[in-house]
C-alpha cells in the first residue's frame, strides 16, 4: 500500500515538475485526456468517424513532416507512400486473405520499399528540383494502378475490405491510440541524435558531410521512416474506409497533407498533429455552407499564413514560452527567471 | 499528321506556361502552384465577355489579359509579398490561392463545361486530316509571343535585369537594381503570359474549374525536365513532352490515361542522367 502511494506521490510530483510548468506540455496533456474521454461525452457515430480520420491525416501529416520538415527533402508526392500503404494492404487483405493485423504492418513495408525506390534517385536532386519530382511519382503509379484493372480494380478501387473489429468503441480506441503511440515515436525520433542529424542536414547538408556523417543514409533513412509511418497510416485508412481507390493517390492529395503540416508549423512533428486537428474539422463544420466550403478554408489558410508565416503552434508557443538564455530550458513567459538556473529571462 | 498537331498545340500551351512559371521561380524564388489558375481565371473571363456579355473576342481576350495581369499584382501584394522570406508559407498560399481561385469560378460559372467561339471559322484537309484555322492561329501566336518574350529577355535593360536576378540576387541587388520591383514586374509579365496562354487556348480547350490541374503538373515537369530557369530549356522540353502526350493518345486510344504517366517517367528517366536538366546549369549550393 505504501508503495503504491510512493508512486503515485511520484507521478504527481513528475507532472507538476515537467508537464503543469509549461502550458504547451500542459495542452498535449489535456489534448490526450480530451481525445480519449470524448466517449463520454458523445457516442455519435458521425463525431467518432471525424475524430479517426483526423488521427489518421494526423500520423500522415507528422509523418511528411519527419521527412521535409526535419531532412528539409521537399515531397511533394507524399501521397504515394499512403496510397502504396493504402493499395498493397488491400491486396493482401483480399487476395492473398491476411487479416487486418498483418496486411497494415506489411503495407507499410512495401510504403518503405516505395520510399526507398523513390529515394534512391531523387537524392540526387536538389530543392525544387526533388519537390517537383516527387510530385510526379503518385501519378506514375495511377497510371499504372489504372493500367491493371484486375489486381487492382481500376478506377473503382478494391472494396469489401476486412474492418479490424466493427464496434463503435473498439475502431475509435483502436485508431486514436496508434495514432498517440506512432505520434509519440516520431516525436521521439526528432528528439534522439538520429532527429538531430536530419535537422542538421536541413540547416547545412555540406558541413554535416564535413563532419563525417554519411548524409545520403540519413536521408534514404528517412524516406524510409517516413514512408513507414505514412504506409501504417494508409492501410488503417483502407481498412477502415474499406476501400482502397485512386483518390488515395490524388495530386490534391498530396498538396492537401503540405497544407495541413506547413499551417501547423513545420519541422515540430506537434505542429503538423495540431494542424490536422484545426485543418480536418473545420472542413466538416464549414459543411453547414457547403458551396463555400473550400472556400472558406482556403481564405482561413490564407489570413492565418499573413500573421503567422511559420505556421500556427510555432507562433502558439512563441507567445507564451520563453527560451532560457543560459540553460535553452524553456519556461512559461510569465516568469522572469529561468525555473532550472534561475537565469534571468529577456 | 493528327499527332504532329496536337503535339505543337500542347507543346507551344506548356512553353508559355513553363516560361512564365520558370520567370517567377528564377527572379522571385517563388514556386507558384497558382500559376495555371490564373490562366484557367483567364479563359473564364474570355468566355464571360465574349458569349455572355457579346462583347469582341479579340477585345475581350485583351481585357481578360489585362485584368487578369492586375488580379495577380494585387494578389501578390497582398498575400505573397508579406511573407516572401518564409519559402514554404509561400509555396502552401500559393496552393490556397489557387483553390480560391478553383471556387470562386465554381460559384460564379458553376462546373458545366464551357467553350469559347473560335476566332475564325472554318478549316482545311490535308490527306483526309482536318486542320482548323484556329489551331494554326493558336500556333502563330504562341511563337510571336515566344519570339517577344525572347527579345525582352535578351536584348532590353529589363531583360538583363531579370537575367541577373535570377542568377544571383544578391549582388544583383548590390548592383544598384531594386530587387523587389524586378519580382513585381517579373510577376506580372509571368502572370500575363498564363494570361495570354489561357487566351490562345481557350477556344481549342473544355473549360472547367478544375482545368488549372492537369495542366499544372507537366508544366513542372516540363520546368524541371528543361533546367530550372532556363528559357531555351524550357522550350524543348515543353515540346517534347507536348508530342510524348500527343504520341501516347494517338498509339494506345484505350490508354489515354498514360499520357501523364509516360510524360513524367520521361523526366524522371532524364533527370536521373542530367540533375540538373537538359539545359539548365547546376547551381552552386545556395546558403
Amino acid at each position: 500500500m505504501g508503495l503504491v502511494v510512493f508512486y503515485i506521490r511520484k507521478l504527481v510530483a513528475l507532472l507538476r515538475g515537467e508537464v503543469l510548468v509549461l502550458p504547451g506540455r500542459t495542452m498535449v496533456g489535456l489534448f490526450i485526456i480530451v481525445i480519449l474521454g470524448l466517449p463520454l461525452i458523445t457516442r455519435d457515430p458521425y463525431v467518432f468517424r471525424i475524430v479517426i480520420f483526423t488521427s489518421l491525416f494526423a500520423i500522415l501529416a507528422a509523418s511528411w513532416d519527419l521527412l521535409s520538415g526535419f531532412t528539409g527533402q521537399l515531397n511533394f508526392g507524399h501521397a504515394l507512400f499512403f496510397g502504396v500503404g493504402a493499395y498493397s494492404s488491400a491486396i493482401l487483405n483480399l487476395h492473398v486473405h491476411i487479416p487486418p493485423w498483418g496486411s497494415v504492418p506489411l503495407g507499410a513495408v512495401a510504403a518503405v520499399l516505395a520510399g526507398l525506390i523513390v529515394g534512391i534517385p531523387c537524392l540526387r536532386l536538389k530543392h525544387t528540383y526533388l519537390a517537383l519530382t516527387t510530385l510526379a511519382f503518385p501519378i506514375i503509379l495511377l497510371g499504372i494502378i489504372i493500367a491493371m484493372p484486375n489486381l487492382t480494380g481500376g478506377e473503382l478501387g478494391i472494396s469489401g475490405l476486412q474492418r479490424f473489429t466493427n464496434s463503435l468503441m473498439g475502431n475509435y480506441y483502436l485508431h486514436v491510440i496508434t495514432m498517440l503511440v506512432l505520434c509519440f515515436i516520431m516525436w521521439k525520433i526528432t528528439d534522439s541524435n538520429t532527429g538531430i542529424i536530419f535537422h542538421a542536414i536541413r540547416e547545412d547538408e555540406l558541413a554535416v558531410k564535413a563532419s563525417g556523417i554519411n548524409t545520403t543514409l540519413y536521408k534514404l533513412l528517412a524516406f524510409s521512416l517516413s514512408g513507414f509511418f505514412a504506409g501504417i497510416s494508409g492501410g488503417l485508412y483502407a481498412h477502415y474506409m474499406r476501400i482502397a481507390g485512386p483518390s488515395t493517390l490524388d495530386v490534391s492529395m498530396s498538396f492537401t497533407i503540405v497544407i495541413w503540416a506547413i499551417f501547423g508549423g513545420a519541422a515540430t512533428i506537434y505542429g503538423p498533429i495540431a494542424g490536422v486537428f484545426i485543418l480536418y474539422p473545420l472542413l466538416e463544420i464549414v459543411r453547414i455552407w457547403p458551396e463555400y466550403r473550400m472556400m472558406i478554408f482556403s481564405v482561413f489558410v490564407l489570413v492565418i499564413l499573413l500573421y503567422m508565416p511559420e505556421g500556427l503552434i510555432p507562433w502558439i508557443q512563441d507567445k507564451i514560452e520563453k527560451v532560457c538564455p543560459r540553460c535553452k530550458l524553456s519556461n512559461i513567459a510569465t516568469r522572469k527567471t529561468c525555473r532550472v538556473c534561475t537565469a534571468n529571462l529577456d | 499528321m493528327n499527332i504532329l498537331i496536337t503535339g505543337l498545340i500542347t507543346g507551344s500551351m506548356l512553353a508559355l506556361l513553363a516560361i512564365g512559371f520558370s520567370l517567377i521561380f528564377g527572379v522571385a524564388r517563388i514556386v507558384n502552384i497558382a500559376h495555371t489558375a490564373f490562366y484557367m481565371v483567364a479563359a473564364y473571363c474570355i468566355y464571360y465577355l465574349s458569349i455572355r456579355l457579346g462583347l469582341n473576342v479579340i477585345l475581350s481576350m485583351l481585357i481578360a489579359v489585362v485584368g487578369v495581369t492586375l488580379v495577380g499584382l494585387l494578389v501578390y501584394k497582398l498575400v505573397i509579398d508579406p511573407i516572401r522570406e518564409h519559402e514554404a508559407a509561400v509555396l502552401i498560399a500559393t496552393i490556397a490561392l489557387a483553390m480560391f481561385f478553383q471556387e470562386v469560378v465554381l460559384q460564379l460559372f458553376t462546373g458545366d463545361y464551357r467553350s469559347v467561339n473560335f476566332l475564325i471559322q472554318g478549316f482545311f484537309t490535308i490527306g483526309g486530316n482536318k486542320i482548323f484555322y484556329q489551331q494554326l492561329l493558336t500556333f502563330g501566336v504562341v511563337l510571336v509571343i515566344l519570339l517577344v518574350v525572347w527579345f525582352l529577355l535578351m536584348k532590353t535593360r529589363l531583360g538583363l535585369a531579370i537575367r541577373s536576378t535570377a542568377e544571383d540576387r544578391e549582388v544583383a541587388n548590390l548592383m544598384g537594381m531594386n530587387e523587389s520591383r524586378l519580382a513585381m514586374i517579373t510577376l506580372a509579365i509571368s502572370v500575363a503570359l498564363a494570361g495570354v496562354t489561357g487566351a490562345v487556348i481557350g477556344p481549342l480547350m473544355v473549360l472547367t474549374p478544375h482545368m488549372w490541374m492537369e495542366p499544372l503538373i507537366i508544366m513542372m515537369a516540363v520546368v524541371v525536365l528543361g533546367g530550372l530557369g532556363s528559357i531555351k530549356g524550357s522550350f524543348i522540353a515543353a515540346f517534347i513532352l507536348g508530342f510524348t502526350e500527343a504520341l501516347v493518345v494517338f498509339l494506345v486510344p484505350t490508354g489515354a490515361f498514360l499520357k501523364g504517366p509516360v510524360a513524367l517517367s520521361i523526366m524522371i528517366l532524364v533527370l536521373l542522367i542530367r540533375p540538373e536538366g537538359l539545359f539548365g546549369i547546376a547551381f552552386e549550393e545556395e546558403r
